[in-house]
């Protein structure tokens, strides 16, 4: 039996999770919400969680892709003293089980043995395609002895398109070379509707605030249309943008490794190539 | 207060991973080293609390003889000590490393009211050395946070969730995970390096258990198979550019 931690019933994360459940035990999966009407408690959950495993009995237990749902797995990992993998994109029963997980944002894979049962991993985040099929979620009270618990949350509210879910991104790397430089890349961005991006280089200079970074450790997006623009193309960056399904890369360097991942590629100085495109993009509007 | 800081060396990965012929790692001949980059953020947040508050501040490794580099680094930034568990070449799994990160810090003369970890490292992305470590201390841990406000023997921590903040107030002393953005971490100065060389390093060689979580091979994903069109040189590719933005229907 492989019990599927249900962080959140409508997440697209939680439903690959339970696709990948299925490929370990087609027949026996089952998801486990937790009831707790006071909010999130990371140590409280894994409690709750924990005490469904010890109960059950499954040979795994699935997480999704989630922070919470690392976050949790990990708590209850801990409680056990049991290995956890995180970041999983597929799994095989067996004494010991063997999986592949992804590290660095997905620029590697790694093969491992999990000794310890059950097995607790984490799925990767679209690793694996979510099936239609569903599951009853059967809700597990909360723990009562939670030591850390949200108390409060502020809303944010974010002018314009939010990176994450743009159509469009246009992103500038250190071959912007400055604050200002970005002048071009708003531009651009303005006339297509679409948000402002930058790359790890760009706000480690402070040349733009650490929202707009697409990377490992920034934003991961996933737009129909990627521009990137003075940008190497270093894993850092790629492990963020894997997502977009075009990707249209401007540089100056024809050798440099964004153009691997490219769609299309304009080999130019950014701050000539950008100017012309919009300048292009006017014309074409205007005369139609 | 007194922090410490947990960090991890790791290669400065550039465009494109090669391997080791072992596949047990990647090939470091031609790059630098680094720590990972939330815990840049976690460095630079530990030397702005103790000017803010007072105290003194650790940075610990778990990693090979050259990771001194990387413990040099963090106090060139204004850490005042620190702590290498100096580690065979071997991958230590997430078990091991939390277990002998606990032993070294109950090994410590004085307790630590702040332990700082990056919320994932950058090479193997465990998730879970920060959690094990404080369920192991019986310390309350919050992960993911961009935001930390020192109070009277208590934290008010803000991590970033979809649409907002999530806000949490936990007492001191606890395990916190934090993420880039966190803070702009500052570059070292000069004299900040000088002064990192006389800085006191303690050194200790913890023995590695069987992993629990046993790295068999690394492997590389497929590549893309992409060849780009390539639509042309310099501002005369803008046409070109602009027939494939009305193709895609972004016009």
């Amino acid at each position: 039996m492989v019990l599927v931690f249900a962080e959140r019933s409508d997440d697209e994360l939680y439903r690959q999770a339970l696709t990948f459940a299925r490929s370990i035990d087609p027949d026996q999966v089952h998801a486990v919400g937790i009831n707790d009407p006071a909010g999130y408690s990371p140590d409280g959950w894994a409690t709750a969680l924990t005490r469904v495993t010890e109960e059950r009995g499954p040979t795994v237990v699935v997480g999704p892709g989630t922070e919470r749902g690392n976050e949790v797995l990990a708590h209850v990992a801990a409680v056990l003293d049991l290995p956890m993998a995180a970041n999983c994109v597929s799994a095989t029963p067996g004494d010991p089980l063997t999986l592949t997980r992804v590290r660095w944002g997905g620029s590697l894979l790694e093969e491992a043995r999990l000794h310890g049962s059950p097995a607790l991993l984490t799925v990767a985040p679209h690793a694996v395609a979510a099936d239609e099929q569903s599951v009853e979620i059967e809700l597990a009270p909360a723990a009562s002895e939670a030591i850390v618990r949200v108390s409060e949350r502020v809303e944010t509210v974010t002018a314009g398109v939010s990176l994450a879910d743009a159509d469009v991104v246009v992103s500038g790397g250190r071959g912007v070379g400055s604050a200002e430089g970005f002048a071009v890349i708003e531009e651009l961005a303005a006339l297509l509707g679409a948000a402002v991006g930058c790359s790890r280089a760009v706000t480690s200079a402070g040349w733009r605030p650490h929202t707009d970074q697409v990377g490992q450790t920034g934003t991961r997006i996933s737009p129909s249309l990627y521009i990137a623009c003075g940008i190497s193309g270093a894993t850092q960056h790629m492990a963020g943008c894997k997502g977009a399904k075009k990707l249209m890369a401007i540089n100056p360097d024809n050798e440099a490794s964004i153009f691997a991942s490219a769609d299309y590629a304009v080999i130019g100085d950014l701050h000539e190539v950008v100017p012309a495109i919009s300048a292009e993009i006017r014309r074409t509007r205007g005369g139609g | 207060m007194n922090i410490l800081v947990c960090v991890k060396r790791v290669p400065l990965t550039g465009g494109k991973i090669v391997l080791t012929d072992d596949e047990r790692a990647i090939s470091t001949r031609h790059l630098g080293f680094t720590v990972s980059p939330h815990e840049e953020c976690g460095v630079e947040e530990a030397v702005r609390l103790i000017e803010q508050h007072g105290g003194s501040s650790a940075v610990l490794t778990l990693g090979p003889p050259e990771a001194e580099e990387q413990l040099r680094d963090m106090m060139a930034l204004g850490i005042d000590r620190a702590v290498h568990l100096v580690a065979d070449g071997e991958e230590w799994d997430p078990q091991a490393t939390a277990n002998a990160i606990v032993d070294a810090i109950r090994s410590q003369s004085e307790p630590f009211d702040l332990i700082l970890f990056g919320n994932e490292s950058a090479d193997a992305g465990n998730y879970q050395v920060a959690v094990r470590v404080a369920h192991k201390l019986g310390l309350p841990v919050v992960t993911g946070i961009k935001g930390i406000a020192v109070g009277d023997s208590q934290l008010r921590l803000e991590q970033e969730v979809p649409g907002g903040r999530d806000v949490y107030v936990i007492p001191t002393p606890a395990v916190v995970t934090v993420k880039e953005g966190l803070n702009l971490p500052r570059y070292p100065s000069v004299p900040g390096r000088l002064r990192a060389k006389r800085k006191p390093l303690d050194t200790s060689t913890p023995a590695r258990p069987e992993p629990m979580l046993e790295m068999i091979k690394l492997t590389l994903p497929p590549d893309s198979g992409k060849q780009a069109q390539v639509l042309g040189n310099g501002a005369d590719a803008a046409p070109a550019v602009v027939t494939v933005l009305d193709e895609l229907g972004l016009l």
